[in-house]
């Protein structure tokens, strides 16, 4: 912890700094292979609807134990009573799940009741769950139109409360986070049911937040800029990064502990259900979200800042006070690429004190 | 501003605040605990989507009409607690019946057989499968009309019997509602290859009202091609089982029309009255499905009528409940079934506060590992959001039914991260202010300042993301939405109001400003001292 918080002393000065900014090219790399391999994924293997999506029934029945004879028996008595059953699996050991195509409301009281007898359990344990074929089509219908005018509205914040740049490098870091999320939906099989769509709508309205929360500190780096000529609008926004970096670090973790928490919980104790397919979405949405507000929104936002003229004139005029000072052999740069120390810890030389000067931006 | 806020004004009126609702929450003679959604306490769900005929859209009125009809079916189940409640408008809406607790497995049934009602003039009449050989007398199953109290039982064995169809019809024209605008065609040929002993003929189906329809007497004894309804569920004004007045005979359905309901039914029953057997009968039709195919000896032109036969007191009771709760002026379809025991209700609430318990006992260690002091005041403030949260969710299950479902657990638990993000914020800001070389006062003054816009920025699109599924979605969805929504805002009342305020209260202890490492705004430990000897 100790050693976070000298991380953090060092990040905040500037002393330590990651280039994330300027090492755009990598990020952009990693994140491209990252949805290439969702893409793939998801064309070769499509996604787990759940019934709630497919239409069908899905008939619970809670055992002592439940292992491979009670999947077959169960297969057997959905054979017997003259249906066909989709799926049979058993869950957390003590479950076994029975889905079918849709069934009338009649059959599937007979269906029940033929389970309950076949496994000597009462009726009323057995968890039923008929779902009509257009009601799944209806719940994506509604989480699409949701997701569409949150994206309107959230756009038109941003670019009210910060600038359209801004927005758009919020935008991309989502789809960057959602279409990553899906991708790990498709690959590890895990059910898409309506608790998945839950997760997605709160890793949008997460990867949102994280993304704010840095793009206000680059917000307040770069008020100042365009009247000197210490930093550009990159190694501003590089700046502000490293500063929230630590801060970033302990939201993630402080947010992925209880949702930790539910997937371990959840595995353990209850098998499959709305809390795992919940939490697994929550897990990698909210840690692909806090990466990409920091390695995907900032570097798009700043390379859209930077083609706008004043940035260019800025970067222009950087340049030729760096040039200046190279010949002068003062200050250096402060933003090496990679992490570079400056000194470990220790007095503070010069450079620190140009280098908050500078920070404090007034 | 920043000169004159007072902390302690502040927490008093948090602290003051908090008790409030926590009276409130815990009022004698009330309900203590959050209301709990089906998941948690096992019973059964229906979400039934109301269905109008292509082209015609769905009144709210229809709707209102359809739930009340609804209700008053479920409440006749007895269930205490059970509730049906709409969601969305318009042709999107849904209608959603909840009934707790353990609860029998036909009630879906009940509920779904709440449908479309029609009275329709019978064209033809047969028995429902082929007969071995020209039939003996079959047994009448109709009741007739009175006050004609000397009914034509017999269905007509004028419609002679064909026992073997030699006609063949592709068996998928052969599933009811068979209909026609105008009876032509092969209408004849399906009606006499129908088989009413199949089951799934029996299970009813939209039935258009201005078309002809082949369709099943309710047992699958007769089988009827009935001319378009003359009469729909909504001119029935009220049925009621009985007993005739003068005590003579069995059980009878008493029967009222509205005033419209009373001249079609005027204008009806002349015409059939006036016809041969089986053209005097009508068939009352519930979802294609014939119940009761009464004749009609007279015109009845007073908009009241008696269905009497050989009813036994349970059908009678059924037959007028259907007349009346039938008359739903649209047709529903089931969406969603849920049904869990009370035993896995149990079992996932327990999980779901197990998860919660120990995602919450994983933050505290880290906030008081890494923050401290300042650790120590947001484990505080999380309790206190989390009592607050608490409180809000009995009053809001009292007051307007707000439930907790597993969903809405899980959004809690979610939230936990994003509350305690906003004390992360607060406390970097005042770390940064520190590395600075401010002083702890000015630092947490100044920390707040700027945490304070983002804090609100951020929080504003997390309730902008709970909004918006909250208002477009149904089910569970929802209920997790409005959780995300709730403490989000409780986050942000608990960061303005107490947070910050036991920050700046603290902030001016001694102890905090000797930079302690244990204060975790340690100077030394934020790199400052070296720094502040060189400015000083």
């Amino acid at each position: 912890m100790a050693s976070l918080s000298q991380l953090g002393n060092g990040l905040y000065r500037g002393e330590v700094s990651l280039n994330i900014v300027g090492r755009r090219r990598t990020w952009y790399l990693i994140s491209a292979i990252l949805i290439v391999l969702s893409m793939t994924t998801l064309g070769v293997q499509k996604l787990n609807l759940g019934i709630e999506f497919k239409g069908g029934a899905e008939f619970s029945v809670p055992l002592a134990v439940a292992d491979d004879s009670s999947v077959t028996k169960a297969r057997e008595t959905v054979i017997a009573a003259g249906e066909t059953p989709s799926s049979v699996t058993v869950i957390g050991g003590n479950k076994v799940r029975i889905q079918t195509p849709a069934l009338s409301t009649e059959d599937s009281n007979a269906l029940s009741a033929a389970l309950a007898t076949s496994f000597a359990v009462t009726e009323s344990d057995i968890k039923v769950q008929l779902v009509g074929p257009t009601w799944g089509e209806e719940v994506s219908k509604n989480a699409a139109r949701a997701l569409v005018v949150f994206l309107v509205l959230v756009a038109i914040f941003l670019s009210i409360y910060f600038e359209w740049p801004m927005a758009v490098g919020a935008l991309v870091a989502l789809a960057h986070d959602v279409i990553i999320t899906v991708g790990i939906y498709a690959l590890s099989g895990f059910e898409v049911t309506p608790a998945s769509v839950i997760g997605f709508l709160t890793i949008l309205g997460y990867s949102l937040y994280d993304t704010v929360v840095v793009f206000d500190k680059v917000k307040e780096n770069t008020k100042d800029i365009y009247g000197g000529s210490r930093a550009t609008y990159s190694e501003a926004a590089n700046l502000a990064l490293n500063q929230t970096l630590v801060r970033s670090i302990n939201t993630s973790v402080v947010a992925l502990l209880p949702v930790l928490s539910i997937l371990v919980v959840g595995v353990s104790l209850l098998g499959v259900g709305t809390l795992n397919d919940l939490a697994l979405a929550l897990f990698v949405g909210m840690l692909v979200g806090t990466y990409s507000s920091l390695f995907v929104a900032t570097p798009v936002l700043c390379q859209i800042k930077e083609r706008q003229p004043a940035s260019l004139a800025l970067a222009k005029r950087v340049a030729a006070r760096r040039k200046g000072a190279v010949e002068t052999q003062a200050a250096k740069p402060v933003l090496a690429s990679g992490i570079s120390t400056v000194s470990a810890a220790g007095p503070r030389q010069q450079t620190v004190k140009k280098t908050r000067s500078r920070r404090s931006g007034h | 501003m920043a000169k004159h806020y007072r902390p302690a004004r502040s927490l008093l009126l948090f602290t003051l605040g908090l008790i409030g609702l926590l009276v409130w929450a815990f009022l004698p003679g009330e309900n203590h605990s959050p209301k709990l959604g089906l998941d948690l306490r096992g019973g059964t769900q229906v979400i039934l989507a109301p269905k109008v005929a292509v082209g015609q859209s769905l009144s709210q009125e229809q709707l209102n009409q359809t739930v009340a009809i609804i209700r008053q079916r479920v409440d006749g189940f007895g269930v205490a607690e059970s509730e049906v409640t709409i969601q969305g408008s318009g042709d999107t809406a849904k209608i959603i019946v909840t009934i707790p607790g353990e609860t029998s497995r036909t009630v879906v049934d009940q509920l779904k057989t709440t449908a479309q009602l029609n009275f329709r003039p019978v064209v033809a009449i047969d028995f429902g499968s082929p007969q071995p050989s020209a039939s003996p007398t079959p047994t009448p199953t109709d009741a007739s009309s009175t006050p004609s109290p000397a009914p034509s039982q017999t269905p007509a064995a004028q419609a002679t019997p064909t026992p073997t169809p030699t006609i063949s019809v592709a068996p998928e024209l052969l599933v009811p509602p068979i209909q026609s605008i105008d009876a032509s065609g092969d209408f004849a040929d399906r009606f006499a290859s129908l088989d009413c002993s199949k089951s799934e003929i029996l299970n009813g189906a939209t039935d258009d009202p201005t078309q002809y329809l082949i369709s099943c007497e309710k047992d699958g004894s007769y089988k009827y091609v009935l001319a378009p309804a003359d009469l729909v569920g909504t001119d029935i004004e009220s049925a009621t089982a009985g007993l005739p007045q003068q005590g003579a005979g069995g059980w009878q359905v008493d029967l009222l029309m509205t005033s419209e309901g009373a001249k079609k039914f005027a204008t009806s029953t002349q015409t059939l009255s006036a016809q041969q057997s089986p053209n005097d009968q009508f068939a009352i039709v519930l979802d294609g499905v014939v119940i009761s195919a009464p004749s009609v000896n007279e015109p009845i032109l007073g908009g009241s009528a008696v269905i009497s036969g050989s009813f036994t007191a349970d059908e009678a009771r059924s037959l007028a409940q259907v007349l009346k709760y039938g008359a739903l002026p649209v047709s529903l379809e089931v969406d969603e079934v849920q049904q869990i025991s009370p035993t896995l209700g149990a079992d996932q609430l327990r999980a779901g506060l197990i998860a919660g318990g120990f995602g919450l006992l994983l933050v505290i260690i880290y906030l008081l590992l890494y923050y401290r002091a300042l650790g120590a005041i947001a484990v505080v403030s999380l309790f206190a959001a989390a009592a607050m949260t608490y409180f809000i969710f009995i009053i809001l299950g009292r007051g307007i039914g707000f439930t907790l479902t597993l969903a809405g657990v899980a959004g809690a638990i979610v939230s936990i991260g994003i509350t305690a993000d906003s004390f992360v914020i607060y406390f970097e800001r005042i770390r940064d202010e520190i590395r600075e070389g401010k002083r702890l006062r000015v630092a947490v003054e100044q920390g707040w300042i700027r945490a304070r816009r983002t804090i609100l920025a951020a929080d504003f699109v997390s309730l902008l993301a709970a909004a918006i599924p909250f208002y477009l979605s149904v089910g569970s969805v929802r209920g997790f939405a409005f959780t995300l929504g709730l403490i989000t805002f409780v986050d942000i009342v608990v960061a303005f109001m107490f947070t910050r305020a036991l920050v700046t209260r603290l902030a001016s202890s001694k102890w905090m400003n000797k930079g302690s490492a244990m204060t975790g705004v340690s100077p030394a430990r934020l790199g400052v001292i070296t720094s502040k000897q060189e400015v000083n």
